[in-house]
């Protein structure tokens, strides 16, 4: 699969920056954090049951922030909801990744005209790594949004500061 | 029973109550009541041998313009297979009605959606708050006049 198992082939010995190793490590388990809010949420328990196993890519779904990784957005985001998600976002613990997923969630979808309700992007209150267009988004481009941001982790440095 | 009949025996038992109605070429008849005497005229409904409504269907707000508010009972009997839908109207200076959560346990959330939106105030309601928008929202939104917040709680509200 990656780089390190090709090297893992006929010794005990793996050679590789900590960068390089701790990246591999955080970006083959991001669990994500149920965040379904709409209909987003149909399709990404989707993504997560066995048709689309969103188990090989290291990511389950827990039902608490501070066991997961990455939030996954999916679903109008109204304004009743969107203190809670600022709340639930502030309890994750870094390094922690947003994926907006749908209409709804980048930029208030249907609802942008009239929708009183209706927060119009949840990038208003909390950084968005990933945003997956889609109304909804099938599960491929769930899954396509997921290997971008895996594609973010990868050239990360935990030594450097993270650019903003 | 026919919605002729239904308004014949509203009007000989509550008379003044009855303000207006439109029983013929309509899908839906209805009968206008005015918002005092709603809950008896639906207990009547609810509770009489040759009425026995025991289903509120739908219970809705309404903006007419011009400060009148109102709210539409769609009313059925499962037991004689008749309907009927009752309207009131209130202005928005004193939006009461008398509600009628007491009469079908089904109107109790239905009777906090109309106040969230339009405002109508239910007398007699157990527990009437909002039910779909935060509790510290001003203003009811499905309200023909009003004006969508520039912000809420800190957030942009407008595209």
């Amino acid at each position: 699969m990656g780089l390190l198992d090709q090297k893992f082939e006929n010794s005990n010995i793996v050679i590789t920056s900590m960068d390089n190793l701790l990246n591999w490590a955080r970006l083959s388990s991001l669990w994500g954090m149920q965040f379904g809010l709409a209909c987003c949420a149909i399709e990404m328990m989707a993504t997560g049951a066995s048709h689309y196993d969103l188990d090989r890519f290291g990511t389950f779904f827990r039902g608490t922030p501070r066991q997961s990784d990455v939030m996954i957005v999916a679903g109008t985001v109204t304004l009743k909801m969107a203190s809670r998600i600022k709340v639930l976002y502030d309890q994750m613990s870094e390094p922690r990744y947003v994926i907006s997923m749908g209409s709804c969630s980048n930029c208030g979808g249907p609802y942008w005209e009239h929708g009183y309700h209706v927060l119009k992007g949840v990038d208003r209150i909390i950084p968005v790594d990933v945003y997956v267009p889609g109304c909804p988004p099938r599960p491929e481009a769930l899954m396509e949004g997921l290997l971008k941001l895996q594609e973010k982790i990868r050239t990360e440095s935990l030594a450097k500061k993270k650019s903003a | 029973m026919t919605a002729q009949e239904i308004l014949e025996s509203l009007k000989a038992r509550f008379g003044d109550a009855v303000l207006d109605a439109k029983v013929d070429g309509l899908p839906d008849p209805w009968v206008k009541i005015a918002p005092a005497k709603l809950r008896e005229v639906c207990l009547y409904l609810r509770d009489d041998p040759g009425m026995l409504f025991d289903v509120l269907m739908c219970l809705s707000g309404m903006d007419y313009r011009g400060g009148k508010l109102g709210v539409v009972y769609h009313c059925d009997s499962t037991v004689k297979h008749h309907r009927i839908v009752l309207k009131t109207e209130v202005i928005d200076a004193d939006p009461h009605v008398s509600s009628v959560e007491s009469v079908w346990k089904t109107a109790n959330w239905h009777e906090r959606e109309a106040f969230d939106m339009y405002g109508v105030v239910f007398d007699g309601h157990p527990d009437l708050r909002r039910i779909l928008m935060p509790d510290d929202w001003q203003g009811f939104p499905l309200r023909k006049d009003y004006q969508v917040p520039e912000f809420y709680n800190g957030m942009k509200v407008p595209y």
